[in-house]
């Protein structure tokens, strides 16, 4: 049953180990574990057509640009309504508060699942960067590259998706 | 500093983006301001409690090993103009690729990872039928016995065709799941290998032409007819599979 193929080639070497990054932003930006592993192999099969186009550097990134690409596609097709209009940060962070003081106090209380709900509640542009950042740890210039924004828009993208995170967390914590 | 202008470039500090200079300038301005600490407190505590691990999804245990097979086929078609190539690698990869082609052809599983599963499915269904005792439910070379037998264990009947007369034995059935549903698995005998012929009502009207693959030392060959889905598996050379298929095609 398990005869897998030798790993053997470079794209193994320098791709497949990232599957777990990999895996961790289509489930992120999915929301499910299902449409996670479809949207992931795809992104890999891509990734390997792609492989000839790849001259080293920062694998990571490379590998999760094409993932993130992948995963567009997937909610354009599936879910049109949180991709459909370019996303717009006024918008988006005129309800949010610039200058939360309270979210110490919110976090205590706020469960790990609580946490979860919240980044999962955030539009998808926020929820990107913030996985990128927080749960990646990618730098701004690698998530501007994976993201395919400007290296300022990265700062103020992830400053405004921390604000609506704590926002979220304090309307979920209101709620209860 | 002042507290407006730290709050600002508090995020990017934090992250360690900042120029030595202003990294100075924020650790300055936090020993002496009350207010903004605390925010620089709370903003670390989110960040610590991001990072605690329980919010990362690892990969499933068996994804490297689905994008493994399903990259077979296209990593071979990649190494096709590579020189110093034993020949009978050439001959399998063109093989491959012809194989690669039918399936995209396939119009009935127009989803790449829909067709990859089916696949992976029908593998292991053959795979397992072929351990001690999983062979069939209801033992009988006699079709008349074996269709009648999956009525009121499946949503459909599935044709049994008796291809005694042209080399094929009939050994039984089975019930099996494959394509996330219940199927129906026939097997045959020819000599001593043996075929399993899974079916299963197919999610297109269409008429689709044979897909041929290879796994794992096997052969396969997937088709629809008549509202079906046909899919034959077996160790038996690909000539031999596709007669089978031939045969079983003008008998349903």
């Amino acid at each position: 049953m398990d005869s897998q193929p030798p790993p053997s080639s470079a794209f193994d070497q320098v791709v497949l180990p990232h599957l777990d990054a990999a895996y961790n932003l289509a489930r992120w930006l999915t929301r499910n574990g299902h449409d996670a592993e479809d949207v992931v192999q795809e992104a890999f099969l891509r990734a390997l057509r792609f492989f000839g186009g790849f001259h080293g550097g920062n694998a990571r990134a490379w590998l999760l640009a094409i993932v993130r690409n992948s995963c567009y596609d997937w909610l354009r097709r599936n879910r049109p309504s949180e991709v459909s209009a370019p996303f717009d940060e006024e918008i988006h962070s005129s309800a949010v508060d610039p200058d939360p003081t309270s979210e110490d106090l919110l976090l205590e209380q706020a469960g790990r699942h609580r946490l979860r709900d919240a980044l999962e509640a955030l539009p998808v542009a926020w929820r990107e960067v913030l996985v990128l950042r927080e749960l990646e740890g990618l730098s701004y210039r690698e998530i501007a590259d994976v993201a395919g924004i400007k290296m300022g828009t990265v700062m103020s993208r992830l400053a405004r998706a921390r604000a609506g995170l704590e926002q979220q967390l304090a309307i979920d914590f209101k709620g209860e | 500093m002042i507290c407006s202008e730290c709050r600002t470039v508090l995020p990017a500090f934090l992250d360690g983006e900042l120029d030595v200079v202003r990294q100075v300038e924020v650790e300055d301005h936090l020993r002496t301001c009350d207010a903004c600490s605390r925010i620089h407190q709370a903003q670390l505590a989110l960040r610590s409690t991001l990072k605690s691990g329980e919010l990362y999804f690892r990969a499933p245990v068996d994804l490297e090993r689905k994008i493994r097979m399903a990259a077979q086929p296209a990593e071979r078609k990649s190494m096709l103009p590579r020189p110093r190539m034993p020949a009978w690698i050439g001959a399998s990869l063109a093989a491959a690729a012809v194989v690669a082609l039918a399936i995209f052809v396939w119009p009935v599983l127009s989803r790449p990872s829909r067709t990859e599963r089916i696949a992976q499915d029908v593998v292991s269904a053959h795979i397992r039928s072929l351990m001690p005792g999983h062979l069939t439910d209801v033992p009988s070379s006699e079709h008349h016995t074996v269709k009648p037998w999956f009525a009121g264990k499946l949503d459909f009947s599935p044709p049994v065709a008796d291809l005694s007369a042209e080399g094929f034995q009939l050994v039984g059935g089975r019930l099996d799941y494959a394509a996330d549903r219940p199927v129906a698995a026939l097997v045959y005998r020819k000599g001593e290998h043996l075929i399993n012929l899974f079916v299963w009502p197919s999610a297109s009207k269409r008429q689709s032409p044979e897909a041929a693959d290879a796994r794992q030392g096997y052969n396969l060959l997937f088709w629809t007819r008549g509202q079906a889905d046909f899919s034959a598996i077996s160790d038996l050379n690909a000539a031999e599979l596709k007669q089978f298929a031939d045969l079983v095609r003008a008998r349903t």
